[in-house]
């Protein structure tokens, strides 16, 4: 059953300067398109991975999917309800419930003056629900000692605090949490311990994850499809092993190559060229051409269309023709 | 026919940072040697001392930190205990430095063709022209288009992989022997990363340039290192040949570190963990460091003075390293 679907979401940042300036200097309004015409569905039960470089839109996608920001057009629907539009109160409060969120930094999400009993249960305690012995059992199921309960967040290491945000996120028994990056700031014996206690409570807990990272080898071991985001759209969506022996998109195809390889000791590649172009003035057509080393004549005047490949879906002209560089 | 001279030995570096509750000591008898045109890869997570120890052969240790014990070589002269005025006549000139955020590594308020031209003329004995004409050719050098144009512009006018670039330009335009790069391409992209990595090996081949790559990442270093350093709470826990360390690590943190990086369990489902953390600087526990955390630990481990590299193994800090054939099985 599908619990997140996402419908040809748009956001729109207005990035004018002030009034005043615009009206001396004669300049036009100048609007940033963070995400354009993006649509994918996650089923219950299942990890949803939104990969992509900085400014690619996947931290935009994450806000409006939990509801911090509204879209410009298009919906997010979270079983059934889409939280912008709904009109029957006990049905948003109801899915808001159902939504949790975990941050890339554990250092600024957790309150400092609170102790860490009052930062878990807090999502409960606003309800007005029974918070008895609940944190101590959170604690625990984190894989932190219930005995933690009167600490301050500063008496904890960084991975130790992204745990307390997972107990926090877990106290409402939500049915989706959004991680936006939660293991960038970590250390690697670190994060590993972090995903790995998150594979079990997906497990333990039946949670469905948005996972947004912008590290494709971690998003392979927790994913069940992931999306790959360019300049704010989706360009590539299929199953992880897919995904990396037989990618679709020339954009994917030079991330994977791209990624530092452990056992690539001596190897001598052709780094991509090129950056991530100025969102505000994006390239006509698909924004990738530039960059593409198979673009054609009508890559520059058309954008492709999001369509089903294989056991994904992809968005390219060209969709098929590439071959993995170094493919292992 | 005489042994060359390595570009930079460490000789049981010692940092310590005096507190009013003790003596921490962020870099613990580290000692290695960076031969010309070799890019000696410096690993570890954080507060493992990598940076400490960088700063510490530059002579950028924020007091109270200081040099408590050892030699810092350059060339086999020591430059540890230069006063500030001769320090500063090497740093910049004999060793380049790259930091982690190109942002704030360059003045805003200067041209990047000013910065440049700057550093020349002050370690370089040429006129005006000439060190204008070297900042245009250091520029192109790292890639950046139409270097010419570019020298009139800020900062702020570059992308986060170009700053860098302008970065690189600056710590290579007095020719120095030794490159020290603290995290360069943490801040940057994956497909920039990789051409910022690319950049940085054509240069140490092309000018037989030494390089110190302190990175956390362990792909980067696989890439880039012909040899790696992995150090743990200050101490060295293993050195070796890259394709060792990656392939046949005798250091169980090693292991572990190689094991727990996403990269390497590519397909498995779960992650190879490390149990706990690293410890804090003012808890050291007795004996190695790392016992704790280590599955291999006896109580030799925890007893014993600490060992180090050539002690017990040649290449790790460890009285049980692992054995390659223990590997195969």
């Amino acid at each position: 059953m599908t619990l997140v679907s996402v419908k040809s979401l748009t956001r729109v940042f207005d990035v004018s300067k002030p009034w005043l300036n615009r009206l001396i200097e004669r300049l036009p309004k100048r609007h940033l398109t963070a995400v354009s015409d993006v649509s994918f569905d996650i089923p219950e039960r299942t990890t949803y991975a939104l990969v992509g470089e900085s400014g690619s839109g996947k931290s935009t996608i994450g806000k409006m999917v939990v509801g911090l920001l509204r879209p410009t057009s298009g919906h997010v629907e979270i079983g059934g309800v889409d939280l912008v539009t709904e009109k029957d109160r006990a049905a948003i409060d109801r899915v808001r419930s159902d939504i949790q969120m975990i941050f890339q930094d554990p250092f600024a999400s957790l309150n400092p003056r609170w102790r860490v009993r009052d930062i878990i249960v807090e999502p409960v305690a606003a309800r007005g629900g029974d918070t008895t012995g609940m944190a101590e059992r959170l604690l625990e199921q984190v894989g932190l000692s219930a005995d933690d309960v009167g600490k301050y967040p500063h008496q904890f290491s960084g991975g130790q605090r992204q745990r307390i945000c997972v107990a926090r996120a877990l106290a409402s028994e939500p049915k989706l949490i959004v991680c936006d990056e939660p293991t960038s700031a970590l250390d690697v014996s670190v994060q590993a311990q972090v995903l790995n206690m998150m594979s079990d409570l997906k497990d333990e807990h039946g949670l469905t994850y948005l996972f947004i990272s912008h590290d494709l080898t971690v998003v392979r071991h927790m994913a069940d499809t992931i999306g790959v985001l360019y300049l704010g759209r989706l360009v590539e969506e299929a199953p992880p092993e897919t995904l990396f022996t037989t990618p679709a998109h020339p954009y994917t195809a030079m991330l994977i190559d791209a990624a530092p390889r452990l056992d690539a000791f001596g190897r001598e590649v052709e780094p991509p060229e090129g950056e991530i172009p100025d969102p505000i003035d994006p390239p006509k057509g698909c924004a990738f051409h530039p960059r593409c080393p198979l673009a054609i004549d009508r890559c520059t005047a058309e954008r492709p269309a999001l369509k089903p490949f294989g056991p994904g879906r992809v968005a390219c002209h060209r969709a098929g023709e590439i071959t993995l560089k170094g493919a292992a | 026919m005489t042994v060359p001279v390595p570009v930079l030995s460490l000789r049981d570096l010692t940092v310590d940072i005096p507190t009013r509750h003790g003596t921490l000591r962020p870099v613990d008898q580290v000692s290695w040697d960076i031969a010309r045109g070799e890019i000696l890869g410096v690993v570890g997570e954080s507060g493992a001392g990598k940076s400490m120890t960088g700063n510490a052969v530059i002579g950028l240790l924020d007091p109270p930190a200081h040099i408590s014990g050892g030699q810092v070589l350059l060339e086999g002269e020591r430059i540890d205990d230069l006063p500030l005025a001769k320090m500063r006549r090497i740093r910049g000139k004999r060793i380049g430095m790259v930091f982690q955020d190109p942002l704030t590594s360059l003045n805003p308020l200067l041209t990047v063709g000013d910065q440049l031209t700057e550093t020349i003329l002050r370690h370089l004995d040429v006129d005006r022209e000439e060190a204008a004409q070297r900042a245009i050719r250091g520029l192109d050098e790292v890639g950046i288009p139409s270097a010419r144009n570019r020298m009139g512009a800020y900062p702020h006018e570059f992308s986060g992989g170009m700053r860098q670039r302008v970065v690189i330009a600056l710590a290579l335009c007095a020719e120095p022997t030794l490159l020290i790069a603290d995290e360069p391409t943490t801040a940057l992209d994956v497909s920039v990363q990789a051409q910022i990595i690319a950049l940085l090996k054509r240069l140490c081949r092309e000018r037989g340039m030494a390089a110190m790559l302190i990175t956390h990442d362990m792909g980067v270093i696989a890439e880039t290192a012909d040899r790696v350093a992995v150090m743990y709470a200050g101490r060295l826990a293993e050195i070796g040949p890259v394709a060792q360390i990656v392939g046949q690590p005798r250091h169980p943190y090693t292991d572990g570190l190689m094991a727990s990086t996403p990269a390497a369990s590519a397909g498995q489902a779960r992650l190879r963990q490390i149990p706990g953390a690293m410890p804090r600087l003012n808890a050291l526990p007795d004996g190695c460091a790392f016992s704790p955390r280590c599955p291999r630990a006896q109580d030799r481990c925890r007893h014993d003075p600490r060992p180090r590299v050539g002690e017990a193994d040649a290449r790790a800090a460890c009285w049980f390293p692992i054995e390659p054939e223990e590997d195969a099985a």
